[in-house]
């Protein structure tokens, strides 16, 4: 199978095209995003390209050690941009930090442990880019709807803090909440999936010249893959943030300003 | 002495809710009276933990409050909210969900008719409920954990006057039947004086008197 392609760079600015009438959809109709999706390009082209030499790099070294490292520095970034999403909740980075590092760590852990990907950096970088990319986002729209919920539900939640129930009683729908609105996104696109859109992973290795059912076979490990830690993310994290909202005497704190 | 505040004082951003309050609270029946804005509602929420104030100090039955466990305090010092908020599902649900946490045996029907409601609004779904009625579900829920002392904001501010005078006579009631001391802020003197033994009252965050509501409220 591993027919691979090459791409030159002309062919890459030849899709600036598309881009270009991006941007002209924003300027006719007044959206106002043409200097967004200018900064999109701009960004995408820089961030990939830097991270196609890191990875090359990576590949050629071998070494478990440059993974590591990489995935550590990709959790670190994912939990920074996900708090910019979750500023209603006091404290949200390490809450993002550990549910990130946990879905990761467990999530390549098992792929490996049940024989289903080598424990080499042609798997764990992609793999890993993936898995915590997808938590990254379901653990943001996670915490920002527990920060909605919290913020609207102070007198609920009050009352029942009023009943001498623990921080953790008063929150517990909204926290139940908070996780399934993050979980759920993944779960309605997995159900749709092969059926509305066709995923990045299979899309990538067909127009590479792989089987199709090969290509298929990889995008449901990742689906799944995908699924567990996207769960467990958004469970760590909602479980560790909801805190952040009380004092240790169970008083609901003053919404910072 | 049930309560005790010294030079309480707490501030929210810029404002000064509350300054250098003293004040007792005697067992029996309490009146916070002052116009909307005073730190009555603010002060009523010292006094179950549900926040501290940034100085002075608050003594419960003689120990400092925080001396208790804030969990158990609360179900011994039950706050009675302002606006009614009931959890999802029946009356009775709620009722369960307070005398669990309270460790309390629940009576449900005893609970209901302390609080004026008949037997049947246990299988009411709250969101089915008047707002007189929510009121009276709360009140129900709180005399579930079986406590010392009700912590009562403005029990009455969103009801017309009979149900007012309806739930006045509840209260008057339970005092009557149960060792239970009654904390009440209320914006209106004339409640105060039907309703409590001594009142504190409030303006600008301020306790400018106190004692008999005669007194307190001439």
């Amino acid at each position: 199978m591993s027919t691979s392609i090459h791409l030159s760079l002309g062919q890459v600015a030849a899709s600036l095209a598309l881009v270009a009438l991006a941007a002209a959809i924003s300027f006719w109709r007044r959206t106002d995003l043409e200097r967004d999706i200018v900064v999109a390009a701009v960004r995408s082209f820089i961030q990939l390209t830097a991270i196609g030499y890191a990875i090359k790099l990576i590949f050629e070294a071998d070494t478990i050690w440059l993974v590591l490292a990489l995935l550590t520095v990709m959790v670190v970034f994912g939990a920074f941009t996900a708090r910019s999403r979750a500023k209603k909740v006091p404290g949200a980075f390490w809450p993002l930090l550990i549910g990130l590092t946990i879905a990761a760590a467990t999530t390549l852990g098992l792929v490996v442990a049940l024989g289903i990907f080598d424990p080499t950096p042609r798997y764990l970088v992609p793999v890993g880019g993936m898995v915590i990319g997808n938590a990254m986002t379901a653990s943001a729209v996670a915490l920002n709807r527990l920060g909605d919920e919290v913020s609207e539900s102070r007198a609920a939640i009050e009352a029942t803090l009023a009943l001498g129930a623990t921080a953790r009683e008063a929150a517990e729908p909204f926290v139940r909440r908070a996780l399934r609105s993050g979980t759920i996104t993944l779960v309605d696109s997995t159900k749709t999936t092969g059926l509305i859109f066709f995923p990045g992973t299979m899309v990538g290795m067909l127009l590479a010249g792989a089987e199709p059912t090969d290509a298929v076979r990889l995008q449901l490990i990742l689906l799944y893959a995908l699924l567990g830690s996207v769960a467990i993310s958004a469970l760590v994290a909602t479980g560790l943030a909801y805190r952040n909202f009380f004092t240790p005497a169970a008083q609901l704190r003053e919404p910072t300003p | 002495m049930l309560f005790e505040l010294r030079d309480v004082s707490l501030t929210r951003g810029e404002r000064r809710v509350l300054d250098s309050i003293d004040a007792e609270i005697e067992p029996g029946a309490t009146a916070i009276v002052g116009p909307s804005g005073a730190g009555k509602s603010t002060l009523l929420r010292l006094l179950n933990r549900l926040s501290d104030p940034e100085s002075g100090t608050i003594a419960y039955r003689g120990r400092p409050l925080d001396s208790y466990d804030p969990l158990a305090l609360r179900r011994e010092v039950s706050l009675v909210p302002q606006l009614p908020a009931l959890l999802p599902g029946t009356v009775e649900s709620n009722l369960a969900y307070a005398a669990k946490l309270a460790g309390k045996q629940l009576d449900t029907a005893e609970c209901l008719r302390r609080a004026g409601l008949a037997a049947e609004f246990a299988e009411r779904d709250v969101s089915r409920l008047s707002v007189g009625e929510q009121q009276r579900a709360m009140l129900a829920r709180a005399l579930a954990q079986q406590p010392g002392v009700l912590l009562l904001d403005e029990p009455t501010s969103a009801l017309d006057s009979e149900a007012r005078d309806a739930i006045e006579a509840t209260l008057r009631r339970l005092r009557a039947e149960l060792d239970l001391s009654l904390v009440v802020v209320t914006h209106d003197p004339e409640q105060a004086r039907r309703l409590a033994d001594r009142a504190v009252r409030l303006r600008d965050g301020r306790a400018v008197a106190s004692g008999t509501p005669a007194e307190a409220l001439a």
